[in-house]
């Protein structure tokens, strides 16, 4: 998955991967309703910010006012005298060389990559960035103390806008770089020369993909507490395990004795996959002072200094014969990355061109991506980090297209779709896509809605001044990360792997436990693991806790983001809990003299085949593994197994989502008034648990294409700073939505599903986009931008009509 | 969102409280829902040092109707002009506000005296040519909405003063339309436009509209009232008059809305407002 092919690395999965037997599914399936919401939704949940510990003290940081600007001076004396203030420290007093971490290093390629300090040294690179931190008794003393510190600083040229950064003579972001183009990066298959040349139209598109926040509900927190030699981290993250290895290597504590607790974490979306400056300096700052050191992020840090996503200038051309038939894909991409790199920051980009062909058969496909430094805050991963960018550019350009061949967008869509496949597809790029029935996805949307009853109300409402238009959307995604040997050093050069974990321990009286690798933060993985594990042991879900999100009590793991819980993870405690269930056989077999292949699950019991009556409860045999005077020779006490499982290939969710909305041509504003959606994810596990992640998904796209924006003026200052001005869509704008599945199994796991946390928000903004410019069509408006604003709306009906104002 | 330090006190009575803020001194600062000051003592953006809490002071809340005069208390929360609907174009206005949980704890008092051009409540009390009444150490004195807005967030009244009621004529038979454009229905108006009109057998008698952000301040739209009084009310007629609603202003723009948009939105809203005060629309 390296620049040029590697496509060799990409697999052909077959039946021997699945390792887990299959077991009959009672629980699997089922719309169960999530375990953790009784604690959640009567408040007994508990959050980095109910945690308190003894002597705590809490933290705060001077952030810089300035985008660009030489730190002349800093005083904190007034600070230091203030009561309560215990410390303030600058970059001086951070006894801190790393850099806080990025990882990938791709093979080959040189990544511009600038020191990224936890206090600003010399110099601030974006609003936000800090200066000090202050340790102080209580939130209010540190806060007030913040205050009385006068940094001076010296103003430097700011570039906010990535195209300028590029350009000869732009300010230089870090100047001992250089340069503030980070690197280039291409990914390609097929003659695209030969594709366009083939091409009777071709249509370019220049799509600004604006950056958005996380927003998550619960903003970060961190609380540290060194004590006798041992760092415990609580913080409000989606990577324990990735913040416990980089704890240890900055701070220079060995690894088992670093603790990290992501307790209940209140949503991420991708904006707490980091390791951030404020995680690190208090874990410093509670071993310099020997106390406990508190942070709760405030909003506004939080859209300030909490990463964003996208932020991308596509430029996207397509090739197309008269009859429909696509000729070549060609992407070209321009990253703002912001003026640091954070964890994954230059590694989000290249994930738009991995499906940058989407479910279309296409003999040419390349993707080139130039990533630059800007005066802004660091881009990383948020909800489908950079697939939702490349969807939108396919998914939109698809409609611009069929509208330059006079043809049926859905016509051209299954004109070109990829053929049903089962056991891989290998696109021109050489990723092996696990599945597919694009148009059995795209069928089944239509038994909810038909365009021509849309266009029929259409036509009653434009007598009213209401334009309604449908949008569609046909997507694919990448996900499930991942197989280590495709995303690994070698490959395409993330330091670290993709596999994930899981213990199944039957305790002595036949309770059990799940301790998953994953860290969920508001997905349901308590309740959709415990469904998977309770069908191999015969138990109930209600029996089954599963634990996560501890360091200390769980196998390593590598965490929850990229859609992987389920595939990766749940594979992971399907096959512990199989490796439990085939001691349990055994155990069974020896103590009722038959053979282990003739016991099965039957009625909650472990019994032998054909007589029924004979057999034991999971609490029969757990205390025969705990009491051990009667186990098979050889066998060692216990019931209690782990399993590390390291996918042999990513998983590929798709499916079909309509759009229909209003736009009032007057004013500019759109409603979306309908959607239905039909997402493909394999056979559910949970329905309810998809339709939970479909919602917020599709939330996240119509929230991208009409409100949400994260917006910095020409001097690099964040525009959009509060709830007020980061518009956030609620429930008032948006219709209520209809779900509907098929169910394509995957190939690549035994439970043979794929990931859904992020396909809502990757099929939803180009079906908006699609639906605005469809309404809009007869006023002459062939395309617009996101996000939709009202006002854009209205400037493009506007210039559409040769300025007369509509 | 940590606010500095301040001193608070809920006295029991006007006097008492019109003193507190008087021994305050300038930081000192009345509070009554809270919903407006506190955000802003949230974001550090004000520090008052003492905040007077009008809650226990008696009298401030309620609607009464008498002598073709409505009597709105200070502290009357937006949720119950919201479901008074004979106060017409005022309740209209009032269920626009933000959330359920803004409406119960914002009040009609607050809203006015904080003087937010983008509030929905100042441009409606201007064009129903309300008034307020302040009590302040040396007495009693009333103020006309026209006079009460001053400047951006900003209002006539002094720093020791408190706004205990606002009278508002009864426009029984009164037409009225209330136009509120947001992007999200929780937003402030981007621009919003408040009419009421009095027709008799089709013809314009008198007729006033409001305007909510567009400028630093509330506004009335003169050059619309000329251009219908008088006229037959049909569409044609407000269409023309709707033309002249952004006449003299000068929103100020921002990221969502340049001053040339909110200027087309005044005129369509304006005309959409005073489509259903005639009962043109519903
Ligand atoms: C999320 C949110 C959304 C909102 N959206 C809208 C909206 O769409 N439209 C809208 O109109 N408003 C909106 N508001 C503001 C809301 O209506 C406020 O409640 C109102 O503007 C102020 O009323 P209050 O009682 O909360 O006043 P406070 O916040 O308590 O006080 C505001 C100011 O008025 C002064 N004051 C209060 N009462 C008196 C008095 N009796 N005499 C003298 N001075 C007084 C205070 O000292 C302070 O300076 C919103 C608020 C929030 C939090």
């Amino acid at each position: 998955m390296t620049t040029g092919g590697a496509a060799e690395q990409f697999i052909r999965v077959a039946a021997e991967t699945t390792e887990a037997a299959p077991s009959p599914s009672i629980h699997v399936g089922q719309a169960m309703r999530r375990k953790e919401d009784p604690r959640l939704i009567t408040g007994k949940g508990s959050y980095v910010e109910d945690i308190n510990l003894t002597g705590q003290l809490w933290a705060a940081w001077v952030r810089s006012p300035e985008a660009h600007a030489r730190i002349v001076s800093i005083d904190a004396s007034a600070a230091r005298a203030r009561k309560g203030v215990h410390a303030v420290y600058t970059h001086e007093d951070l006894d801190i060389e790393a850099s806080l971490p990025m990882i990938w290093v791709p093979p080959e390629i040189e990544v511009k990559t600038p020191h990224h300090p936890v206090l600003a040294k010399d110099e601030v690179n974006h609003v936000g960035d800090p200066v000090a931190l202050v340790i102080g008794d209580d939130r209010y003393a540190v806060i007030d103390a913040v205050e009385d510190i006068v940094v001076e600083y010296d103003p430097l040229e700011v570039v906010v806008d990535p195209e300028k950064a590029l350009e000869e003579g732009s300010p230089l972001v870090h100047e001992q770089l250089g340069t503030n183009k980070v690197c280039e990066w291409s990914l390609g298959g097929g003659d695209l020369e030969a594709g366009f040349a083939e091409a009777d139209v071709v249509i370019e598109r220049r799509i600004v993909n604006h950056r958005m926040a996380g927003a998550a509900i619960e903003p970060r927190g961190v609380l540290a507490e060194f004590r006798a030699d041992r760092l415990t981290v609580w913080s409000s993250t989606q990577v324990p395990h990735f913040l416990r290895l980089f704890l240890s290597i900055l701070l220079g504590v060995t690894e088992d004795k670093v603790r990290v607790i992501a307790p209940e974490v209140g949503g991420g979306f991708g904006s707490k996959l980091q390791v951030y400056a404020e995680e690190i300096g208090c874990a410093w700052a509670s071993m310099k002072l020997g106390r406990p050191i508190k942070w709760i992020e405030t909003r506004t840090e939080g859209f300030m200094v909490t990463h964003h996503g996208r932020d991308q200038i596509d430029t996207i051309r397509v090739g197309a014969k008269r009859d429909g038939t696509l000729t070549a894909w060609h992407a070209k991409i321009i990253a703002d990355l912001g003026a640091y790199q954070m964890l994954l920051t230059p590694a989000i980009p290249p994930s738009s061109a991995f499906v940058m062909c989407g479910v279309y058969k296409t003999p040419a496909v390349q993707t080139d991506i130039v990533m630059v430094m800007t005066n802004k805050f660091g881009t990383d991963a948020i909800r489908g980090a950079g697939r939702p960018e490349a969807t939108h550019m396919i998914e939109v350009t698809m409609d611009q297209v069929a509208h330059e061949l006079g043809m049926d967008p859905l016509e051209l869509r299954r004109k070109n779709f990829i053929p049903p496949f089962s056991n891989g597809h290998e696109t021109p790029i050489g990723v092996t896509y696990d599945s597919g029935n694009y148009g059995g996805a795209l069928d089944k949307l239509l038994e909810h809605i038909d365009p021509a009853d849309v266009r029929r109300e259409a036509e009653a409402l434009r007598k009213r001044g209401v334009y309604r238009g449908i949008g569609f959307s046909t997507y694919t995604e990448i996900c499930g990360n991942a197989p280590s040997r495709v995303i690994g050093p070698k490959g395409f050069g993330l330091q670290g792997g993709g596999w994930e974990s899981a213990t199944v321990r039957v305790h002595a009286s036949g309770a059990v436990t799940l301790y998953t690798g994953t860290s969920p933060h508001g997905q349901g993985h308590e309740t959709g693991f415990a469904q998977i594990v309770a069908d191999r042991l015969g138990i109930d879900p209600a029996q089954v806790d599963v634990i996560h999100g501890d360091t200390a009590t769980g196998p390593f793991g590598l965490d929850t983001y990229g859609s992987r819980s389920l595939s990766v993870g749940g594979e992971a405690a399907a096959r512990a809990a199989t490796k439990v269930a085939g001691k349990a056989r055994q155990i069974v077999a020896h103590q009722l003299e038959a053979a282990p292949e003739d016991i099965e699950l039957h009625e909650g019991r472990f019994s032998v085949r054909g007589s029924p009556d004979k057999g034991m409860t999971l609490p029969e045999v757990a205390g025969a593994a705990y009491v051990p005077d009667n186990l098979p020779e050889g066998m060692e006490p216990g019931l209690d197994e782990q399993s590390f499982y390291d996918p042999e290939n990513f998983v590929f969710p798709f499916g079909a989502h309509a759009c229909v909305v209003d736009v009032d041509a007057e004013t500019g504003k759109v409603s979306v008034v309908r959607w239905v959606a039909v997402d493909d994810c394999g056979p559910a596990i949970n329905p309810m648990l998809i339709d939970g992640q479909v919602h917020g998904g599709i939330t996240h796209g119509i929230g991208q294409a009409l409100y949400e924006r994260i917006h910095y003026d020409e001097s690099g200052q964040l525009v959009t700073g509060t709830f007020v001005d980061y518009a956030l869509a609620t429930a008032a704008e948006l219709p209520s939505y209809e779900t509907d599945r098929t169910e394509t199994p995957s190939p690549v796991n035994s439970l043979r599903v794929k990931g859904v946390g992020e396909a809502g928000t990757i099929a939803a903004s180009p079906a908006v986009v699609n639906a605005v410019i469809d309404a809009l069509r007869p006023l002459g408006v062939d395309y617009i931008n996101m996000p939709l604003t009202p006002m854009r709306v209205w400037e493009a009906i506007h210039e559409a009509n040769g300025g007369v104002r509509a | 969102m940590i606010p500095a330090e301040f001193d608070y006190t809920a006295p029991a009575s006007l006097e008492e409280a019109i003193s507190a803020l008087r021994q305050g001194g300038e930081d000192a600062k009345l509070l009554a829902g809270g919903h407006s000051l506190l955000p802003l003592m949230k974001l550090r953006l004000a520090a008052p040092s003492l905040l007077v809490d009008l809650r226990r002071v008696p009298g401030l809340a309620g609607v009464a109707r008498g002598n073709g005069t409505w009597r709105i208390g200070a502290l009357t929360p937006h949720a119950v002009l919201e479901h008074t609907p004979e106060l017409g174009v005022v309740s209209a206005a009032a269920a626009t506000i933000a959330d359920p949980q803004v409406r119960n704890r914002g009040t009609i008092g607050g809203s006015l005296v904080h003087g937010d051009p983008a509030s929905d409540l100042p441009a409606v009390m201007m064009a129903c040519e309300a008034s307020v009444t302040v009590q302040g150490p040396s007495g009693q004195r009333t103020i006309p909405a026209l006079e009460l807005f001053q400047g951006y967030m900003e209002t006539a009244l002094a720093a020791d003063e408190v706004l205990t009621e606002v009278r508002m004529p009864v426009l029984d038979g009164w037409g009225f339309g209330y136009e509120k454009f947001n992007r999200r229905s929780e937003d402030w108006a981007m621009v919003a436009v408040s009419a009421v009109v009095n027709a008799r057998d089709g013809t314009c008698e008198d007729v006033r509209v409001g305007l909510t952000n567009m400028g630093s301040v509330p506004l009335r739209a003169p050059a619309v009232e000329e251009a219908l009084r008088g006229k037959q009310l049909d569409a044609e007629s407000i269409a023309a008059a709707a033309e002249q609603a952004a006449e003299g202003t000068d929103p100020p723009a921002d990221l969502n809305a340049s001053a040339e948009y909110k200027r087309h939105l005044a005129r369509v809203l304006c005309r959409r407002a005073l489509e259903k005060a005639a009962g043109l629309s519903s």
